[in-house]
């Protein structure tokens, strides 16, 4: 075996995905009803949003960080575009750069704060996450809301439908996926591809020596908190046109799915690792366990509690593995 | 042109009202290695982040190649040909070994995006200079300490380095490396680059330098020809003190019970087919390279690992050691070789550090702390290890490093022990720390106590044990008395295979 | 008592904080603020958090965050729930099953905490991920116990809870047990002392002969005993329990603990500076209900930019008292 085809074997990226066939086939085999059509679509649909989010979780986790506010960030300038800009345009652009900019805001306070002063993010995170909880509920008194028609018409747009011949059941695949592709891209892009990417990967291995290899560190951290915030304001008032009407607390506990998806798929939470395929590949068994319950014939009730026992037994895999490694003892012994 | 790289003259710096440097000179020739000692706190560290322009000086002139500079930036230090490797090396795990060489060079030019190709070209670049064969992909957490010095050194020298920078070097390395990292240092020095060494080891002084600095409280104390060097100057010269090594004399009492003996013990991967006996007041040394299975052997003893089978006897009693519990029960106390990671709570107080073995057995009722009784002991114990502190309740972090292991060697010495282990005790304790606590450990000692001292310092186990063993592969090659050896026999023991 | 507060500079600090809002608050809302019914309402509401905030604390002094509380406290009320419904079929429970419920809570608390110092410790998986799955786990094990509703008939337990002895509600009267035991054996017990150096140094704790498994289940049990407790006050108040009820508690958790001078990074802090913490939110939040204008969501925005607050004040004063330290 060459070295490339063990380093593959030896990835998370290929467990994950092992996984994710085996689970495929096992629901195919109970149902019959895996691989048709619009249950694909409805996957990718699911997908879409959650995974859209894991870009910016992502790049935060790689730095060392992790941000907790973008749901409620993507809720907040959400549901203010869609309330207050409904009679000032037509065209669905300037909602997304006023639901841009919103989250721009938050996401700078985010990185300057944990920038400049090192703070746990996690805590940091809450922090902005309640206070934009708090603005949308008590300021702008969020409530379900009917969505306006220009966004309507974004969320209808679709590049095809995909219709079951047994049970009729027909799903759409939204545009909105092609945002999705693009944002993917621009991840694994901003991340491989420059020099403010492999700047990330420097600061979550060591933040001193990134300092002193001449790393804008202050800088880049701004940048990932601020972009997750950003992408949190576009990716909300995606998610309000593809679930046609406002939901304000729709998005609640998503961070928690995020998170998860990204540990799950191989993300170190300690920094340093990680990749867009892994974010995916995680989310992607997230996304099949969820929607797949019905079709095993298991009450949704259970839900939770499977995607519960996935991040215990995938986080504990690597942790077994890791502690292994840390008690293995390695004095080559003379053969007797 | 000048023929200095580097003249500092009368460099001051200050911290609030703390004087780091007190007029303090420092010159290098180009092309040569310079020496520069001190214990810590010294002011080390403040002229290299001066030299490399992190510190604008409070006072004093600095030149380089000929050059003033009043006021400093660190890109104008690096373009003067200055470049700092630091001890922890500033590498990046995460990453490949390509880019981990080529991302400083990169960021300098100020790219903004990827190449690869270029990558690779920079990275072969830096490793052809000091003929380093690596493979170039490999993520840089799965090398070797001396690996990724080497590329710390590689990609110094993409910057057409003219000074180099390195504070303590050798502390993380072994002795063959440490070989290797001499021989790169003399191609370097052909290449006409100087060297700014920063060592206390004065074997490595007299082994690769020229000249040497020496600073104490930030003021100079010593400068010349390191060939003009002993032992005791360069002591004083670091401590203001003159110190004395007496040497350990033991003497065995016939007949008298062993405290310690190990029997046929094993540990898969650890050590093999074990066999010691350690007398009353007996202080042994145990040497050997990293990975020769002599830590994991003491902290078998100590119950850190559980030793596969194998007998060991306590004053002639068969004990079963397991735990770290069973170890301590046993009077079997371990002073590991990393003493921030491993041996002390830095941020709690240096009464809990002391007293921590003792709070259960002292405890009241409910397990409620004595405390009285707590911090009667611990005065104690300060007292008797002239521990310098404010006050026992400050955290542990406000203690020098030397201090901090005597609070270690405290925490062990309140419970009654049979054995006490010291692994590699005076990494990173000053000199005059370091002579305090052989001379403690030697007293302890005569006063009946038996100590293993594990250690690279051949010198230092010769001059305070009375007996070594040395240990390669996990097994036990060489035992002897220390009057019977010599460093050169023992080093050679060591890396034989 | 002198020589306590000059030791604790930080409960100096918090009590000081508190004495500022008691006096604010009494001289703009006097007659409201200062009436019995004010603090007989807070010291109803208080206990439910309180008793979270603690045990949130626990987390953090072992280096860990444990983001179930709020779940385990819901899971621990809805088997109460269950159990006293059903030992009483004609829906008129006796003191048994209310016993028998209360028993029932605490067991399935100390079970899901020990599942948590389990996972951190034994396994190794760090506590935000071990917590984040359990956190689900149990949210799921309620919904399905409940079948996704509430669940009802608990009154005679409502009743115990919101009681009072000699004006004082039961749930503070349980906060108050609470809190003095946890005060006790954090500050004066060696299994306290023991979670706060190995909080600060797992290794080191290691090396010096403790159980790091075993403190850290034992830590975990005690937060899920907590989280049970939490869960019977709730179920008490609310005569129903739900699997998702008070989900913002464990924002507000982490932010009392930090708030009251627990630091994040392990190891630093005590509990009596979370309960005046607690005693501080609960004062501010029944203050701001007194204007009419203030909607709850306020609240929210509060919290959240006050744990910023405290953050950034910790962070000025500590650099101010290592500056004084360095000069010394």
């Amino acid at each position: 075996m060459n070295n490339k085809t063990k380093k593959i074997l030896h990835s998370s990226e290929f467990y994950v995905g092992v996984i994710i066939v085996l689970f495929c086939l096992l629901i195919q085999m109970r149902s019959g009803q895996f691989f048709t059509g619009n249950n694909l679509v409805d996957i990718i649909r699911s997908f879409s949003i959650p995974v859209m989010f894991c870009v910016g979780e992502l790049m935060v986790l790689i730095s060392g960080g992790v941000d907790c506010s973008f749901p409620a960030i993507a809720s907040l300038s959400m549901f203010v575009v869609c309330k207050y800009m409904e009679n000032v345009t037509t065209s669905p652009l300037p909602f997304f750069l006023v639901a841009a900019l919103i989250g721009l805001v938050f996401g700078i306070l985010n990185g300057v704060i944990i920038g400049k002063y090192r703070f746990p993010a996690l805590i940091v995170t809450l922090g902005t996450s309640s206070i934009c909880w708090g603005v949308m509920q008590g300021v702008f008194q969020s409530r379900e809301y009917p969505l306006c028609p220009t966004l309507l018409a974004v969320g209808k747009a679709k590049l095809l439908t995909a219709t079951n011949a047994e049970t009729g059941l027909s799903s759409d695949l939204p545009m909105i996926t092609v945002f999705m592709v693009l944002l993917l891209l621009l991840g694994w892009f901003i991340l491989n591809k420059t020099m403010l990417g492999r700047g990330i990967y420097a600061i979550g291995g060591d933040i001193i020596a990134a300092k002193r290899a001449g790393f804008n560190v202050f800088g880049t951290t701004v940048f990932i908190y601020a972009f997750s915030g950003m992408m949190a304001g576009i990716i909300g008032v995606f998610r309000a046109c593809m679930l046609q009407a406002v939901h304000p607390n729709n998005l609640e506990g998503l961070e928690m799915t995020a998170i998860a998806a990204c540990v799950l798929g191989g993300v170190s939470i300690t920094g340093g690792k990680g990749t867009v395929l892994q974010a995916c590949l995680g989310m992607l068994l997230l996304t099949i366990v969820s929607n797949s319950l019905i079709l095993l014939g298991i009450s949704t009730h259970w839900q939770n509690v499977v995607t519960g026992l996935i991040i215990i037994a995938g986080t504990a895999a690597t942790a077994i593995q890791n502690q292994r490694n840390a008690k293995k003892l390695a004095v080559k012994l003379t053969e007797s | 042109m000048s023929d200095y790289i580097i003249r500092a003259k009368g460099i001051k710096k200050y911290f609030g009202g703390v004087k780091a440097l007190d007029g303090v000179d420092l010159e290098i020739k180009k092309g040569e290695v310079h020496c520069l000692a001190g214990e810590n706190g010294c002011g080390k560290s403040t002229i290299i982040n001066v030299i490399s322009g992190f510190y604008t000086p409070d006072g004093g002139e600095l030149e380089i190649d000929g050059v003033s500079y009043p006021k400093m930036t660190p890109q104008q230090s690096i373009a003067a040909g200055i470049q700092v490797i630091y001890q922890d090396l500033s590498v990046f795990p995460n990453l490949t070994v390509m880019e981990n060489l080529a991302l400083n060079m990169e960021l300098a030019s100020g790219r903004k995006f990827v190449s690869k190709k270029r990558f690779r070209e920079i990275a072969k670049e830096a490793v052809a200079k000091i003929n380093f064969e690596i493979d170039l992909d490999e993520k840089v957490e799965n090398l070797s300490v001396a690996d990724k010095q080497l590329i710390a050194i590689s990609r110094a020298l993409l910057n057409n380095a003219k000074l180099i920078i390195m504070d303590e070097p050798t502390t993380a390395i072994t002795k063959k490396e440490v070989r290797a990292l001499f021989s790169v240092i003399r191609d370097l020095q052909k290449q006409n680059i100087a060297i700014l060494f920063v060592s206390h080891k004065l074997d490595e002084v007299f082994e690769i330098a020229e000249r040497f600095t020496i600073f104490r409280n930030g003021k100079n104390t010593g400068a010349g020809d390191a060939s003009e060097l002993t032992q005791e100057k360069f002591t004083y010269y670091m401590t203001g003190r003159e110190i004395k090594e007496t040497p350990f004399v033991y003497e065995e009492k016939p007949g008298a019970q062993k405290v310690l003996e190990i029997k046929n013990l094993n540990l898969k991967n650890g050590f093999k087919n074990v066999n010691l006996s350690l007398g009353e007041g007996e202080i042994l040394g145990i040497t050997g390279l990293l990975g020769s299975g002599r830590t994991e052997l003491v902290q078998a003893l100590f119950g850190y690992h559980k030793a596969d089978s194998g007998e060991i006897y306590i004053r002639g009693n068969k004990v079963e050691i397991n735990t770290v519990k069973d170890g301590i029960k046993n009077g079997i106390g371990y002073v590991p070789p990393e003493r921030i990671v491993e041996g002390v709570f830095l941020p709690q107080s240096i009464k809990e550090n002391i007293s921590i073995e003792k709070w259960d057995e002292w405890a009241g009722p409910l397990g409620i702390m004595n405390e009285k009784k707590i911090e009667e002991v611990v005065n104690e114990w300060v007292e008797k290890l002239r521990i310098k502190l404010h006050d026992i309740n400050d955290p542990m972090n406000t203690l020098s490093g030397g201090n901090q292991q005597k609070c270690v060697l405290a925490k062990w010495l309140i419970l009654d022990l049979n054995v006490l282990i010291l692994n590699g005790p005076t990494v990173g304790v000053d000199i005059g720390a370091k002579f305090d606590i052989y001379e403690l450990v030697k007293k302890l000692a005569a006063n009946g106590l038996s100590v293993i001292i594990i250690s690279d310092d051949i010198p230092e186990i010769l001059s305070n044990c009375n007996r070594v063993i040395v240990m390669r592969r996990g097994e036990i090659v060489k035992e002897g008395l220390t009057k019977d050896m010599d460093e050169a026999s023992l080093a050679e023991f060591a890396v034989a295979d | 008592m002198n020589k306590v507060l000059n030791k604790d500079k930080n409960l100096t600090r918090i009590l000081a904080v508190f004495l500022v809002c008691f006096v604010l608050f009494s001289i703009t809302q006097g007659k409201s603020f200062l009436s019995v019914s004010s603090f007989q309402s807070m010291g109803k509401l208080f206990p439910e958090f309180g008793l979270l905030s603690i045990g949130m604390a626990l987390a953090l002094l072992t280096g860990g965050i444990d983001l179930s509380v709020v779940y385990v406290a819901n899971l621990c009320s809805i088997m109460a729930a269950l159990t006293i419904k059903a030992m009483t079929p004609e829906g008129d429970a006796g003191i048994g099953a209310i016993l028998a419920g209360i028993l029932v809570a605490l067991i399935v608390g100390m079970i899901c905490g020990s599942l948590n110092g389990l996972l951190i410790s034994a396994v190794g998986i760090p506590a935000m991920l071990a917590t984040l799955g359990t956190q689900s786990l149990y949210n799921g094990l309620g919904v399905v116990a409940s079948k996704g509703s509430s669940v009802t008939g608990s009154k005679p337990l409502s009743s115990f809870v919101s009681m009072k002895v000699a004006g004082i509600p039961m749930a503070a009267i349980i906060f108050v047990l609470c809190a003095v035991v946890m005060i006790f054996i954090i500050s004066k017990t060696t299994l306290g002392y023991k979670i706060k150096m190995m909080g600060t140094n797992m290794k080191a704790s290691a090396f010096s002969g403790f159980n790091n498994v075993k403190l850290t289940v034992l830590n975990y049990m005690m937060i899920g005993l907590l989280s049970a407790v939490a869960g019977i006050i709730m179920l008490g108040r609310y005569s129903s329990a739900k699997a998702d009820n008070g989900s913002s508690y464990t924002m507000q958790a982490i932010m009392i603990a930090v708030m009251g001078g627990i630091d994040p990074a392990g190891g630093k802090g005590n509990i009596q500076g979370v309960c005046v913490a607690v005693l501080i939110i609960q004062m501010v939040s029944t203050w701001l209900s007194m204007y009419q204008s203030i909607s709850d969501f306020y609240k929210q925005i509060i919290w959240g930019a006050l744990l910023l607050v405290v953050l950034l004040l910790n962070f000025y004063i500590n650099k101010r008292e290592v500056a004084k330290a360095a000069k010394k």
